[in-house]
């Protein structure tokens, strides 16, 4: 059974100028023990798939709607107690900026032993004794002494590690991870990427990764969403995407990676390449495909209807009118 | 962190100097002449003039700014011209009413303020933002004297709960001691209320947008902990700050409501020494209330260390 089950999930927030479609019609299932990443450029959603999955959207302005199914729970439906429940316990999330995603006036033990003891009910000495066993385990040195310094005490890389331990603390069946190397530098992230996917295996905690990074969901991730105007538009297992993607979006995606030896005084082809054109406003309901403005492939069937996002090959989706040309290609 | 102390103590020498100079300059220029007054309506100008040479009021104006300064450090702030008891007793006789109003309204102040001001920005936008909004706009726009009448009309005239006016110490009981002073205290606390909440508001909805609030959301804390572990010891600097600025404000108000109230502190004193030309007395409760503000304030410098371990002396 998975254990995350997200289906036709959207969600609008309230506009000026009407409603902002952020997230329109995602949908994706996750197994125990699994990463999923999620990608895409700035404002294609994939932030706010995973906020509406913690319900942690500004409760006035955002409406999600769908179904998000965590271990047999709609998410959608809880109430807001049985909710906080869920939150740090059963799902932990890390955020893109450790150096202002912790609280700078509170120690770090003090905000690892804090969901100990909110949600394990363990007493304050055993969240202490708890929380110096979550940093030692993600590596952090002397950890009795670090236990009661402050964030600003401590370099990024230590920091996003905290991070990870108050995420990890509660033994959470689910991480969410929101750029949790983007703020990093590149020797850091790889440390972080390789402590995540370490303490993956030894809890068996299923991971969704949001990032923009291709090369850090090479590295890392089982399965690949990608993500464009609020939308899935392909989904598939990581080799599987990189060999062979189907929509014209991800391949100008992975067209935009520099590779190793080209050099600009090459043939074009080569060159590094950008996908003309921008992003659709998402204030438009947008009639057909979200792409359609900026896809060589386009036709007027795509600009009239939305194409569905449907396995043309097993473990691959696509939501793309003209995968059949690409297919034969 | 000793050294800062002590460097800020020096610091504030030359502010206290300044102080002192002033206070000194402004009743020597201000007009009437206090040994006319002593001596009454039919004294001979020789006589006015004995009386000024026993005050000393003779000499020129940087001795007696030498003089008075000098006996001023060693704790002797004169001799009341009107009275003749040492200002230093006539203070001490009236510290322990002021003391006990300015204490009791900084308490309910900081008890209604904080919280009016966490909600708001809570709900910001909301209509208990407008309410608590309102009421701040309200508080800060009355004068004391006005609150202070009503409050005493409605509780103590019409209802007949609380006494008018007066001051019981608090050796002769505590229920009758706040029983005179819970008018007086609320009366001052209107302006001060009104002033924290919006500094509270303010500063909570500057730190309820970053990023930790989101991560405390994120590990399933329910909104009094986010509100008043997580945020408000973020945004508690400018809160306690505005604090201490606001008791040169209830400096200014405890003069008003003594008066009001027919409380015999300190403010009375003042009062009634300006009325008698009093000028020993005047200078010592200026230097006083000066002394007081600018320790005050240090504390609160100090408290940031405690407030928020990022601040380092």
């Amino acid at each position: 059974m998975p254990i995350l089950n997200v289906s036709e999930l959207r969600t609008h927030f309230r506009g000026e100028r009407g409603p902002v479609r952020a997230v329109e019609n995602v949908s994706f299932t996750l197994e125990s023990g699994e990463t999923i990443a999620i990608v895409g450029e700035s404002g294609s959603g994939k932030s706010v798939t995973s906020l509406s999955i913690m319900r942690l959207l500004a409760g006035g302005r955002a409406r999600s709607s769908g179904r998000i199914e965590f271990l047999g729970r709609d998410i959608l439906s809880l109430g807001e107690a049985e909710m906080r429940k869920i939150r740090g316990n059963e799902i932990g999330m890390i955020f893109q900026e450790p150096m202002t995603s912790l609280n700078p006036v509170l120690t770090i033990g003090r905000q690892i032993a804090e969901t100990l003891i909110l949600h394990q009910h363990l007493s304050r000495a055993q969240a202490r004794a708890r929380a110096i066993e979550m940093l030692r385990l993600v590596d952090i040195p002397a950890a009795e002494q670090r236990i009661d310094e402050y964030p600003h005490q401590l370099s990024g890389g230590m920091r996003q590690r905290v991070m990870i331990a108050m995420a990890l603390a509660c033994e959470p069946k689910l991480l969410i991870a929101d750029e949790p190397t983007t703020a990093l530098d590149v020797t850091i992230q790889a440390q972080v990427l390789e402590l995540m996917a370490d303490l993956q295996k030894r809890t068996g905690t299923a991971i969704i990764l949001i990032t923009h990074d291709l090369g850090v969901v090479a590295d890392v991730a089982d399965r690949v969403i990608v993500m464009y105007a609020g939308r899935t538009v392909e989904e598939a297992t990581t080799k599987d995407l990189f060999l062979h993607p189907l929509h014209p979006y991800t391949r100008g995606l992975l067209a935009t990676i520099a590779k190793l030896g080209s050099s600009l005084d090459d043939n074009a082809a080569s060159r590094l390449t950008e996908i003309p054109g921008q992003v659709p406003s998402l204030h438009e309901s947008i009639p057909g495909c979200a792409f359609a403005s900026r896809c060589p492939l386009v036709t007027d069937l795509c600009r009239h209807t939305a194409p569905s996002f449907e396995a043309v090959e097993p473990d691959h989706k696509v939501a793309c009118h003209h995968v059949e040309r690409r297919l034969q290609a | 962190m000793l050294t800062f102390v002590c460097r800020r103590l020096l610091s504030t020498i030359p502010v206290m100097l300044f102080i002192a100079l002033f206070v000194f300059s402004l009743l020597y220029l201000a007009p009437g002449d206090p040994a006319a007054l002593i001596a009454g309506d039919q004294a001979s100008q020789t006589e006015i003039d004995a009386i000024r040479v026993t005050l000393g009021l003779d000499q020129p104006f940087y001795i007696r700014f030498v003089g008075w300064l000098g006996h001023a450090l060693r704790g002797d702030l004169g001799v009341s011209i009107f009275s003749q008891l040492p200002v230093t007793t006539l203070i001490g006789q009236r510290l322990e009413p002021t003391l006990s109003l300015m204490l009791l309204t900084v308490i309910i102040s900081v008890c209604i303020a904080v919280p009016m001001g966490v909600l708001a920005a809570a709900n910001q936008g909301r209509w208990i933002d407008r309410i608590v909004m309102a009421v701040a706009v309200f508080g800060f726009s009355v004068p004391v004297f006005v609150v202070g009448y009503l409050l005493s009309w409605v509780f103590a005239i019409r209802l007949d709960l609380l006494p008018v006016q007066g001051y019981t110490p608090l050796a002769e009981g505590f229920a009758p001691f706040l029983a005179n002073l819970i008018l007086p205290a609320i009366a001052l606390s209107c302006v001060y209320i009104a002033l924290i909440a919006r500094i509270t508001r303010t500063s909570m909805i500057d730190v309820l947008s970053q990023d930790y609030i989101r991560t405390a959301r994120a590990k399933g804390l329910g909104q009094g902990p986010v509100l008043f572990i997580h945020a408000l010891k973020n945004a508690s600097v400018p809160i306690v700050t505005v604090i201490g600025i606001g008791i040169a404000l209830l400096i200014g108000g405890a003069v008003v409501t003594e008066t009001v109230f027919a409380i015999p502190g300190v403010g009375r004193l003042v009062v009634d020494a300006i009325l008698r030309r009093d000028y020993p007395v005047i200078q010592g409760v200026v230097l006083l209330f000066s002394v007081a503000y600018v320790l005050i304030n240090l504390a609160i410098d100090l408290l940031y260390t405690v407030l928020d371990p990022r601040v380092r002396y």
